[in-house]
């Protein structure tokens, strides 16, 4: 046996460079016994450490999930801090097994970076938000504005379509990182900073007077946040997606941190006991064991709960908004587990 | 028994370096190859689609700073983008080696002044500017002094028809009304040149002749202004001028000096400075005090001496340190990115490597684009450097 793993070390080492590792990230990461997942790392409700040093927000409790639902453990997660830049190469490379960055789901990304998309944990709109004494109350008023941006991302193109379509002149000023973006902000390099609705409001609550700014009303665009893999391994994008379509399901079936232990002794109904691996095979279908979506939600929460802890603290509702559950006028809606 | 003289091929020391040069040549190449093969086909095996199909694709961004080249939204290809970012680079490159090189020349001089608070100052800042990194410079040069201490666009400060605010420098810009006129005005300032040079002959032969010396140098720099000044009416004032106007934002028409390209400016040169005094000071003491006084002693002014004693041997010594100099300079305007200045890793192997995800040929061409700059930067500086080496005979 040791001879074989020697001889397969080797096999690897001499092919490493000719051949790629198709196979399974699974078992990479069962191997590892932890999770590496790309965030940003400086979004407050989506991805920014805490007081302890622990990565926290929507995008990480989703790295959390799977590692729950792969190793049995959301701790085993290693945080990868990226750039907006630096992300689909750390993705296709195999420096990451997951990218939960805010990321919004596109044509090109999905069809030519060898990425494929799995579903979206924040469904997001791109907008401006401008300091109250500038005296502006639309976007359309922004005729020659300077606006601070962020580099390389989706947010630079809507912006530039925008303007153009409404004939309109701006001058941008973009930099690397989205902090750096609020600093220029701030410090009157532009008029205006652009970004998803949720990312301004995150950014607000790092000002120094959050009272000062203000969001203008226009959503110029659509923007489907979510968890990104590698093309060409199925089975991985297969559990990264039904990871979080575990989390959507438990909020509309009722299921949360607290009453998962006595659901799973006393499943109110097959729906039930088939998501937390009482009835049904789900889990070993997906090479996992019975208990995934169990071990998710436990340590994790449903995705009501997991939204109420991320994101509502920097100040965006969810009743009634597109991230409610179709259910109450939302749109999110996953697929059953069966 | 016959003794074998002949050393078979194997042992025969020549025979064996040229098979060990090919042998290590034969492994580099195959190294290369298969460095590329691989990459070959692991973006193929990765769904990953590589190629120069993009470079005519309409860049759908805007960039903010490009005062040569057009930019227009929705026209703009990537490969006018890709022109765009060297255009800007080359343009910080140069600003920053001309100020980095008078500053430092300064500071240098300075350092080696016998006034002790002129010299003390100039170790200061030297060793100040020298010993912290340059990212840091730039971005507390941006965040922590201009952008804080510079007013709003509403707020600017005026000085004549150029305006100061946190957006940057905003000057009024020339703009050809009559270009008959502007034609008769070069043609005019030409024949002047022509005739400023002919004076310059006519000052060095009465020099050579009866050792009478005119402020040749003064003269004509007065001369040029003035006589183009005047010769400017002459041809009917051809150019109008488009001065910058505060519009609801900001300033509009005129041009303007962004401030991340301010700053980034700034910081370079101070930055680069520090190292090029330390390279004129060196410079300088290299040559001998003999030197100094065998010029005193053959009647040589305190100005001639320094001009044409001190300072033709001490470029022997600058430069070539110099030269290194120019080049980081050229090759740290990449840290641009950190204030949102518009050069080519910004808007090349930045932005456009992320709308299009081409990662591969980016870099490489972002790459070659440093690399040619480098070693065309060294070709004219080393050139220069052969014609102000002493000709040792």
């Amino acid at each position: 046996m040791k001879s074989m793993k020697v001889a397969s070390t080797a096999a690897a080492v001499v092919f490493a460079t000719s051949q790629i590792a198709v196979a399974a990230t699974l078992d990479d990461v069962k191997a590892r016994g932890e999770l590496r997942c790309g965030v940003s790392g400086g979004v407050p409700g989506f991805s920014a450490p805490d007081d302890s040093g622990r990565m926290q927000g929507i995008d990480a409790a989703v790295c959390d999930a799977i590692a729950a639902a792969v190793l049995g453990d959301s701790s085993k997660v290693t945080f990868i801090p990226l750039t907006a830049k630096e992300r689909f190469t750390a993705l296709a490379s195999g420096e990451i097994d997951v990218l939960s960055r805010n990321t919004t789901h596109t044509l090109t990304r999905e069809a030519s970076l060898g990425l494929n998309f799995t579903y979206y944990n924040y469904i997001d709109g791109q907008g401006f938000m401008v300091k109250k004494d500038l005296g502006v109350s639309s976007a359309l008023e922004l005729d020659g504005a300077s606006i601070c941006v962020q580099a390389g991302t989706t947010t630079e193109l809507n912006m530039a379509d925008y303007f153009r379509n409404n004939n309109m002149d701006f001058t941008p000023v973009g930099y690397e990182t989205s902090t750096q973006t609020r600093e220029g902000f701030e410090g009157g390099a532009c008029d205006v900073l652009t970004s998803d609705k949720s990312q301004l409001a995150a950014l607000s609550t790092e000002m120094a007077d959050p009272d000062a700014v203000m969001l203008l009303p226009e959503t110029i665009s659509k923007e489907p946040l979510g968890p990104v893999v590698r093309q060409g391994d199925d089975q991985w994008m297969d559990i990264v997606a039904f990871t979080l379509y575990a989390l959507i399901n438990a909020e509309e079936l009722g299921i949360t941190s607290d009453n998962v232990d006595d659901m799973k002794a006393n499943p109110p109904s097959p729906n039930v006991a088939r998501i937390l691996g009482v009835e049904g095979e789900g889990g070993e279908m997906l090479g996992l064991s019975s208990d995934w979506a169990y071990n998710a939600i436990k340590q994790v929460g449903n995705y009501g709960e997991i939204y109420a802890r991320t994101v509502e603290p920097i100040g965006i509702q969810r009743a009634g908004s597109v991230n409610d559950l179709w259910t109450r006028g939302g749109i999110l809606y996953a697929p059953p587990i069966r | 028994m016959t003794q074998n003289t002949r050393i078979p091929f194997h042992r025969d020391p020549a025979v064996r370096a040229i098979a060990a040069q090919v042998v290590a040549l034969l492994l580099v190449i195959y190294g290369l190859y298969s460095v590329f093969e691989n990459t070959v086909n692991n973006l193929v095996a990765r769904g990953m689609q590589t190629g120069t199909g993009f470079f005519d694709e309409v860049a759908p961004f805007k960039i903010g700073f490009s005062p040569f080249l057009d930019f227009s939204l929705g026209e703009t290809t990537y490969l006018e983008v890709f022109f765009i970012g060297i255009q800007n680079t080359i343009l910080i490159a140069v600003l920053g080696i001309i100020a980095a090189t008078l500053l430092g020349f300064f500071v240098g001089v300075v350092r080696l002044s016998p006034n002790w608070l002129a010299s003390r100052a100039a170790l200061g800042y030297i060793e100040m500017f020298r010993n912290t990194p340059l990212l840091l410079q730039i971005m507390f040069w941006n965040f922590a002094v201009f952008l804080p201490s510079l007013p709003a666009p509403k707020n600017s400060i005026e000085m004549g028809f150029v305006y100061l605010n946190a957006r940057g420098i905003h000057v009024p810009t020339p703009v050809v009304e009559d270009s008959t006129g502007l034609w008769i005005w070069m043609a005019l300032l030409m024949a002047l040149c022509i005739g400023l040079y002919r004076f310059a002959r006519l000052a060095k032969a009465r020099f050579e002749e009866t050792g009478e010396r005119l402020p040749v140098f003064w003269i004509n720099i007065l001369g040029f202004l003035a006589g183009g000044y005047v010769l400017y009416f002459v041809a009917g004032s051809p150019l109008g001028w488009d001065t910058p106007e505060l519009g609801r934002f900001n300033f509009k028409g005129g041009g303007q000096l962004p401030l991340p390209m301010f700053s980034l400016w700034f910081a370079l040169t101070v930055y680069t400075s520090a190292f090029i005094a330390e390279n004129v000071r060196a410079g300088i003491q290299s040559v001998s005090h003999g030197q100094t006084e065998a010029a005193h002693a053959l009647g040589l002014s305190r100005k001639d001496t320094v001009n044409l004693v001190v300072i033709p041997q001490a470029l022997r010594v600058i430069i070539p340190p110099t030269i290194s100099q120019y080049l980081n300079l050229t090759k740290n305007s990449s840290l641009a990115v950190a204030v949102g200045f518009e050069e080519i890793v910004a808007l090349w192997a930045g932005i456009t490597l992320n709308q299009t995800g081409q990662a591969l040929i980016i870099i490489a061409m972002t790459i070659a684009v440093y690399e040619c700059l480098s070693l065309f930067t060294s070709a004219v500086l080393n050139w220069y450097n052969r014609r102000v080496q002493l000709t040792e005979r």
